[in-house]
């Protein structure tokens, strides 16, 4: 027996933490936040048992624990589900709204941006919402035009929306505890293409607070600063380039708004090179506020200006070859580094 | 079906506490005295009182921008309710809100928005904690007839339905949406007409008639707190000035305000209340009172001083906004 092989007789698996994807990380934070506080309620279309528990799973075997009244299937009525949800959470409940898709949460926007987020302003800290609403997007599957945008910049434009995407199974776990928690309506954008992800199972009450960004990589010569779906990407360009003797610094901010300018800027004061990359439009996107902060802060620290990377200008495209063509690029990615390595003054 | 003198009293003192403070709102106003936007909710005094009456002070209450009649009926406290509409520290609201946005959950007044029609929603969510948390509490929701064409109704009204939430839609149907008539918004004659789309009951009641209106305004509170369902109250009445103070409102045809003149709820009410054994050196007590009482709040409302400029970091989030 070679010593691995030894070690996994006397041990057996026991070493080994159990592997989540991130439908069951979502599923067992919301599992494990029902259980906690009664006030915790799902509301969203084809949530329920009978529906099979969600489009995705991520309800899954809830009602059967929880019941109908704390498991709302609803009709397809996202400005009704939004508003019960904001209500509700008036009174000290913690409901949480499932939006199938993020691109139909823009028919539910006047109950998110005029009371979710501006109710507890309005009442002069008489009421609070604390609410979450969970939605999903993604490019890279063929859903084209209205089934696939990121739309956090719309969000994050609105004083009152905190604005969460995990990049990984355990972030999910934690994130969704620490959103629900939340005394404040947040957004908890999920991407489909994630859903899959295993990571090693953080275990049950795991929390990551909101509004703290990860070092998924440490590195010294640019800081490349992304969140969600990207950070993969990210990622692998990091290692790519690590080749070639460019130590690149991944951040995963986790929290998308209010972001964590105070890990930002020192990575960015550290390496004096920094790259924004969402999948979102790049234009307008929040990789703009990032570069600008970023400008504003460091201005005279930074070595190149900062580069931005995002999806093209168009509608999400259906035909794979537009869609590969639209959504941003390894190579891209890469570019955008070694254009701030090579800047000269 | 009758009133007894306890309940008449009660929605003759809330309908009188509102038309007064409507007064002085808009002698204050007139004067410049006061510069806001203001809705005036003259001619809709009664529906609201005697809605209120059939309430629990616990009950919650979601209403929209032409709301301040609904939010006196509750209860509001009146010096809080001015200071709010003067831009005061001291308001319900700390100055943040305004007359449309004012909230004041130690009344039940959980919401009040200024988007027509995005109240219904938000008082399903109020009725379904209650329905979940079984604390027999009922949620009022009121708008005008101008709200019943947007999505936002339609959703609702089905969801409450599809619940069986304790919710009240009580739609004060004051025969216009801004500047624009019922008959040329809507082309059903009347609004009740869309609760049986939802399976839902309906009742229309004349909102002038204060034992009419709270027989429907208390059945439909015994039912929602009974746990069978919501009820959509179609209140007939009027809005006897403009979409808002100081607004041009000659596009209503004479006739129209002839007819509202006739149907003014608080001469009939006063009448009713004569009708009831009530003197009217009572009444003239009752009023003079709130007429005291009204001068005492807005003293209070204009002695207080103006929100702090560091407020705007405030209550965005719970945690403060850095400076």
């Amino acid at each position: 027996m070679s010593e691995a092989e030894t070690l996994e007789a006397v041990a057996p698996r026991a070493k080994k933490p159990k592997q989540i994807t991130m439908v069951q990380a979502l599923n067992a934070a919301i599992d494990e936040a029902m259980a906690a506080d009664e006030g915790v309620i799902l509301l969203g279309e084809d949530v329920g048992a009978k529906q099979g528990g969600g489009v995705f799973k991520v309800s899954s075997g809830l009602t059967e624990k929880y019941g109908e009244h704390r498991i709302r299937a609803t009709p397809i009525s996202e400005q009704a589900i939004m508003g019960a949800c904001v209500g509700a959470a008036l009174t000290g409940m913690r409901p949480i709204a499932e939006i199938m898709l993020m691109n139909f949460v823009t028919v539910a926007m006047d109950q998110i941006v005029n009371h979710a987020a501006k109710l507890r302003f309005m009442s002069g800290g008489q009421t609070n919402v604390p609410m979450v609403i969970r939605t999903t997007t993604g490019v890279g599957v063929g859903f084209g035009g209205q089934h696939s945008d990121m739309l956090e910049a719309w969000f994050a434009h609105v004083p009152g929306l905190k604005i969460v995407t995990p990049s990984n199974a355990a972030d999910a776990r934690g994130l969704m505890r620490s959103a629900i928690e939340c005394n404040d309506p947040v957004i908890f954008i999920e991407n489909i293409l994630c859903y899959g992800l295993k990571s090693d199972d953080p275990g049950t009450d795991y929390r990551v607070p909101l509004g703290q960004a990860a070092i998924a990589r440490e590195g010294s010569d640019v800081s490349l600063i992304t969140y969600g779906r990207t950070v993969l990407d990210a990622l692998e360009v990091a290692e790519t380039l690590a080749a070639e003797s460019v130590s690149v610094e991944v951040i995963d901010l986790r929290t998308i708004a209010p972001f964590d300018e105070a890990t930002v800027t020192a990575s960015v004061r550290k390496t004096g090179r920094a790259v924004v990359l969402h999948e979102a439009v790049r234009a307008y996107g929040t990789g703009a506020e990032i570069a600008s902060r970023l400008h504003e802060s460091l201005f005279n620290e930074l070595k190149a200006p900062v580069q931005r990377i995002g999806g093209a200008f168009s509608a999400v495209p259906m035909a794979s070859v537009l869609e590969q063509a639209w959504i941003p690029k390894k190579e891209e990615i890469a570019a955008a580094i070694r254009t701030t390595m090579d800047w000269k003054r | 079906m009758s009133l007894d003198r306890d309940t008449l009293l009660d929605i003759y003192t809330r309908t009188m506490k509102v038309a007064r403070f409507d007064e002085k709102m808009r002698s204050l106003l007139m004067s410049g005295k006061l510069a806001t936007i203001y809705y005036t909710m003259r001619g809709q005094e009664l529906v609201t009182s005697a809605m209120m009456a059939a309430l629990n002070q616990d009950d919650y209450l979601v209403t929209t921008y032409r709301g301040q009649h609904d939010q006196i009926a509750k209860g509001v406290p009146l010096d809080l309710l001015i200071a709010e509409i003067a831009g005061r520290a001291t308001g319900t609201c700390k100055g943040k809100g305004g007359s449309m946005h004012i909230t004041h959950p130690a009344t039940g007044v959980m919401v009040t928005t200024g988007v027509v029609g995005s109240g219904l929603p938000i008082a399903n969510g109020l009725a379904l904690s209650s329905q979940n948390r079984k604390d027999g509490k009922v949620t009022v929701t009121c708008f005008g007839d101008g709200a019943t064409n947007i999505g936002a109704f339609h959703e609702a009204m089905n969801m409450a339905q599809l619940y069986k939430l304790p919710v009240i839609f009580l739609c004060q149907n004051n025969r216009y949406g801004e500047h624009t008539a019922f008959a040329d918004h809507t082309r059903v004659d009347s609004i009740v007409t869309r609760a049986a789309a939802y399976g839902m009951k309906g009742v229309k009641v004349d909102g002038n008639d204060a034992v009419a209106m709270y027989a429907a305004a208390k059945e439909a509170v015994d039912r929602a707190r009974a746990g069978e369902g919501p009820t959509l109250i179609e209140a007939m009445c009027y809005r006897m000035m403009g979409h808002f103070f100081g607004a041009d409102f000659s596009y209503m045809p004479p006739e129209h305000i002839e007819e509202m003149k006739a149907e003014d709820p608080l001469p009939k009410l006063n009448a009713l209340m004569l009708e009831h054994q009530f003197t009217q050196a009572e009444l003239d007590a009752i009023v003079a009172k709130l007429e005291a009482e009204i001068e005492a709040a807005v003293e209070f409302a204009f002695s207080s001083p103006f929100p702090d400029a560091d407020e705007i970091r405030k209550d965005v989030f719970e945690e403060e906004i850095a400076a």
